[in-house]
């Protein structure tokens, strides 16, 4: 299910000309696990062999990778650019600059900007600005009901017309069953997956953090894990019924990851995506009041994240996405109840999973690596592979060289890092997207400064 | 010699020798208050801020003749009226009255964690008078310094906090406080109003009054109207049948308190304000003590007592 790579758009750029030399290549998929060279040619990657065995081509560079490892460049199926509307927390240009600083060849934009996404001409004039802007291929989710106010639907087989990739009201839930209904049941006109932001007003209330004995102790309202997981119960009955194609978003707790179990043990044509910070962070960094631990859904209990991890070590859940969700100093520079919801993922995703998950040896690096690509096929987009014949999408990691986050600052245009402060491990040092050199590292590619 | 630190935001900030000390240096200062001109030098010359974003009249009025009676120059700043109705952020406020080199900023906010924040933003000591539903430190010392008088000693003692434990940042900073100082601590009211995993917290849950007797004293919390809008209550009618504290669901021999101010009828029958036992008034002379203990503690911290009240 690959036929909507036309529904990435990006500014185009020059074709690679690249040997890399002596990489160690792990691509699970096409059964890679040991150091080659890497010759791209046009952009494509043109051949691979015994490291030492290829020549550069003319008029291009050669790139030492000895103890480098090259990863199929990674695919975030969830990301937050603020524009069109608040360019001030990021925009095309910046939010592209910090994927490809973190690795990624391609991510998916969400629809909640100012003006929303709900109409043709905005998307139209969002993937234009992406051709000019984007260093990285970007795909746009549309809104499901129209500014997102969860009634009235969007005009939703023009916005596919118009290049969207699927839909979502994420930040919000559709929190009426019988507009979701009729959304799904539309699918089956214009196609597009529909993509759900799961959450119980009702019982979320006005929480801004986990329910439990760290919101008893700092009496801030708390918001119970089955705000999320009967939506998610709801949600899976409704595809079922209906023959529906949807994805949860940013799952938190292990009971939501029951109801995945349910819904796919059932049949029902559901994927999941979870967060880096929810695979590494609990609630009890929120005893600090940093607002950079404030987002939506919130971190939860330890029992939670461990099953988020054994569900992706599992594949329950599908794949990483880093819910990107930039902010500006002044907004988050306030009490934590008055914050808004959010923290970036993009520059640290790859290293906060690597440090925390697979060097502690609570999951293994192959499978991060499967995990943090899947995300494109959920939307039909190819997966990218490290193959003759591919187009170059691929990083360089040093998985040696360690970094403090946010000390040299940031690509991203906002400075709210949840990892902010934390020393990580896992740099990475090149990034092509779509054929092209999206990021380099200022240092030459070869083994980086240790900080 | 400075042994509390520079700040006091939290209870957790505090050890059992640490709140000790402070009470002591209350008991000093509540002698000056006795007296015909209720002043000492200590802090002659230095500037205390207190900056109230909520409204408040025993803790801000109490926090202000301290500090007076501690000889500091005193500016007192409510949301109301100020550049913080302008729109001015919370960072912008304490930056600018940092500028007049405070040597302490006194702040209240509807928000936890607000005092930690002032705190990164200003060389000032800060002090917590209530932030959000988290912690009302303070209260809690004055809590302690009125119970200590009336009982010697906490330890051992059964203390129930009965009503809106949800919403009360007394609640959380008095369960600290209590137990730091020996006590056994049951919170009691509606389940809606019982935080999930408040036990978590070092105390015990109860729904009923059905085991009130246990208790040695018995600290009531403010029932606020708006919590029946929000249904935590059915009504304030229901509530006051199964929680409200009299007479008739007191022994003699129980310690009656409640922060202020009291809803009359609701969480307490008039009968019971009014009695013997009832601490509530001692409560409010405490804080005046208590609060220029700790200005002192935080922006002095001198080596004997005596030198202080003499």
């Amino acid at each position: 299910m690959t036929e909507n790579t036309d529904r990435l758009f990006h500014r185009p750029a020059e074709p690679a000309e690249l040997l890399i030399t002596g990489a160690h290549v792990l691509d699970p998929r096409a059964g890679l696990d040991e150091p080659h060279d890497i010759l791209i040619r046009n952009g494509q990657i043109a051949e691979l062999g015994e490291p030492g065995s290829l020549e550069a081509p003319e008029n291009g560079d050669t790139l030492d990778a000895d103890g480098i490892h090259a990863f199929p460049g990674f695919v975030d199926p969830h990301v937050h650019l603020r524009t069109p509307g608040q360019e001030y927390k990021e925009n095309l240009e910046t939010g592209t600059a910090a994927a490809a600083a973190g690795g990624f060849c391609a991510v998916i934009a969400m629809p909640n900007t100012d003006p929303v996404v709900d109409e043709a001409s905005v998307l139209r004039a969002l993937t234009d600005t992406a051709t000019r802007r984007a260093s990285v291929p970007v795909g746009f989710l549309a809104a499901i009901t129209r500014n997102l106010q969860g009634t009235e639907l969007t005009e939703m087989a023009e916005l596919r017309d118009a290049g969207a990739l699927g839909f979502t009201d994420d930040g919000k839930p559709v929190v009426h069953a019988g507009t979701l209904r009729k959304a799904l049941q539309y699918q089956r006109l214009c196609g597009g997956v529909i993509a759900l932001h799961e959450e119980d007003p009702g019982l979320s209330g006005d929480g801004a953090m986990h329910e439990g004995a760290v919101s008893a102790r700092l009496g801030i309202a708390g918001i119970p894990s089955l705000a999320e997981s009967t939506m998610i119960a709801r949600d899976a009955a409704l595809a079922g019924y209906e023959d529906a194609r949807v994805h949860f978003q940013h799952l938190s707790c292990v009971e939501s990851v029951e109801a995945l179990e349910q819904a796919k043990a059932k049949g029902i044509r559901v994927s999941a995506e979870v967060c880096p910070h929810h695979l590494t962070l609990t609630d009890d960094m929120v005893r600090t009041l940093d607002s950079r631990f404030k987002m939506n859904p919130p971190l939860r209990a330890e029992r939670d994240r461990r099953a988020l991890v054994a569900a992706l070590r599992t594949g329950l859940i599908d794949c990483v996405a880093t819910d990107h969700a930039p902010h500006a100093s002044h907004e988050k520079e306030v009490p934590f109840e008055e914050a808004p919801m959010g923290t970036t993922g993009l520059e640290t995703a790859f290293a906060a999973l690597f440090t925390e998950l697979v060097l502690p040896g609570e999951l293994e690096l192959d499978v991060i690596v499967q995990r943090m690509t899947e995300g494109a096929a959920l939307y039909g987009l190819p997966i990218p592979r490290i193959e003759p014949g591919q187009p170059a999408n691929l990083c360089l990691v040093d998985l040696d060289a360690r970094f403090d986050v946010g000390a040299d600052g940031y690509v991203s245009r906002s400075e709210n890092c949840c990892f902010h402060g934390r020393m990580l491990q896992g740099k990475v040092l090149l990034t092509l997207a779509a054929g092209t050199v999206a990021f380099r590292t200022p240092v030459a590619a070869g083994i980086p400064a240790v900080h | 010699m400075n042994r509390i630190g520079r700040h006091l935001l939290s209870i957790d900030d505090l050890d059992r020798a640490s709140i000790e000390r402070i009470l002591d240096r209350a008991e000093s200062f509540d002698e000056v208050s006795g007296r015909e001109i209720k002043k000492v030098p200590a802090l002659r010359g230095r500037t205390i801020v207190n900056l109230f974003y909520e409204s408040s009249t025993r803790t801000s009025s109490s926090f202000e003749l301290a500090a007076k009676r501690l000889s500091a120059d005193v500016v007192s700043i409510r949301s109301q009226g100020s550049a913080v109705d302008k729109g001015e952020s919370l960072k912008d406020t304490v930056q600018t009255l940092s500028a007049y080199d405070p040597a302490a900023i006194v702040i209240r906010s509807p928000h936890a964690g607000a005092a930690g924040l002032v705190a990164r933003w200003t060389p000032a000591a800060v002090i917590n008078a209530g932030d959000g539903k988290r912690e009302h430190p303070t209260q809690a010392l004055l809590d302690v310094f009125t119970l200590r008088r009336r009982l010697g000693s906490l330890d051992g003692t059964n203390i129930w906090i009965v009503g809106d434990v949800l919403h009360s940042r007394v609640a959380r900073s008095n369960i600290l406080a209590f137990t730091q100082m020996g006590a056994n601590v049951t919170v009691c009211g509606p389940p809606t109003l019982i935080p999930r995993e408040i036990e978590a917290l070092g105390c015990e849950a109860a729904t009923t009054l059905d085991q009130l007797d246990e208790a040695d004293v018995v600290y009531v919390l403010r029932m606020q109207q708006e919590r029946m809008r929000d249904s935590f209550v059915p009504s304030l009618r229901e509530y006051a049948e199964r929680y409200q504290i009299t007479t008739a669901r007191l022994r003699p021999d129980q310690v009656l308190m409640h922060p202020g101010p009291v809803n009359r009828g609701v969480e307490l029958s008039g009968e019971a304000i009014d009695s013997p036992q009832a601490l509530i008034g001692a409560q409010v002379r405490a804080g005046v003590a208590v609060r220029m203990a700790v200005l002192y503690e935080l922006l002095v911290g001198a080596p004997s007592l005596a030198a202080v009240a003499a």
